[in-house]
């Protein structure tokens, strides 16, 4: 888990380290787009699009779908959805409702201490 | 490890740790410091489970929260995430053991888990564990594979790195 994760993270980085290829991904976040749209956009030839696509594709960040004569590219967000981050977007979301319910709880705590003269309410 | 943090005394935010316990299993842990039975009552109290099941962080909404705390009872929590369709979360109350434990099943698909909250007073503090125990090790990984599972962070987090992007590349 850890070596796969390292692996990834190695990949990832090293796809976002062409600005090309984070200017597909910003493309991509708008629309999904074919690899000759993507080549035009970016004056390139359709070898050089697919290269770059390529390493995208491999460190997760996109996938392609061929239908037809035509391989559409769309975010793939394996890359940022391993098992390490999508843990750690888990616990931000419990942290997040559990700061609330410490506002709640202390809220209770209050209104069961009438006589304490800092109460809100 | 200790996630109570009780060798602090200055009242410091608590700690909250996920992790997969095994193949089928999440473990998320919280020290409140409060009863077990007011911590036990935000859970119970839809009025008082819906100040805080949807943070403002999270940039969801709820838009509707029902729950009959009591063995055989439902529960619907209806969330809204700008303008795509709101996302359902249901299912049915198994166990309900006032300020101790809570168990309920999640329905909105067939790799929802059994959720077991506990809640363990201790010298006024009140550990919770949440147990969520998943039908398989597929329905898990499709679980944190999965973007249809009800994570809008991870689109907010992707908008966020996008935004990121299109700054450095504005730049360059």
């Amino acid at each position: 888990m850890v070596q796969y994760t390292k692996a990834r993270l190695d990949a990832s980085f090293a796809a976002l380290s062409d600005p090309t290829r984070r200017g597909v991904l910003e493309q991509l976040g708008c629309a999904d787009a074919s690899i000759t749209d993507l080549a035009e956009k970016f004056h390139m030839t359709l070898t050089g699009m697919k290269k770059h696509v390529s390493v995208l594709e491999e460190a997760g960040l996109v996938t392609t779908e061929k239908v037809g004569r035509v391989r559409t590219c769309k975010l793939g967000l394996h890359g940022l959805g391993d098992e390490a981050a999508w843990i750690e977007r888990y616990r931000q979301l419990w942290d997040a409702r559990f700061d609330e319910l410490d506002n709640v709880v202390e809220e209770l705590k209050r209104k069961e201490q009438p006589g304490e003269p800092n109460r809100r309410e | 490890m200790n996630p109570t943090g009780e060798s602090n005394p200055a009242p410091m935010k608590n700690r909250t740790t996920v992790e997969r316990k095994s193949e089928r299993e999440l473990v998320v842990t919280r020290t409140f410091n409060g009863p077990a039975r007011l911590v036990f009552e935000a859970w119970t109290k839809p009025e008082l489970l819906k100040r805080w099941w949807a943070p403002k962080s999270t940039g969801v909404s709820l838009l509707s929260c029902e729950a009959d705390v009591r063995v055989g009872g439902r529960y619907r929590l209806e969330f809204g995430h700008g303008a795509s369709k709101p996302m359902a979360f249901f299912g049915r109350y198994i166990e309900v053991t006032p300020h101790s434990r809570l168990v309920w099943t999640n329905d909105e698909s067939d790799d929802g888990a059994i959720t077991t909250v506990t809640f363990e007073e201790n010298d006024g503090k009140t550990l919770l564990v949440m147990h969520e125990l998943y039908p398989s090790t597929e329905a898990l990984d499709r679980a944190i594979a999965g973007m249809e599972g009800g994570m809008p962070e991870t689109f907010e987090q992707l908008d966020e790195l996008l935004i990121t992007l299109g700054a450095s590349m504005g730049r360059s």
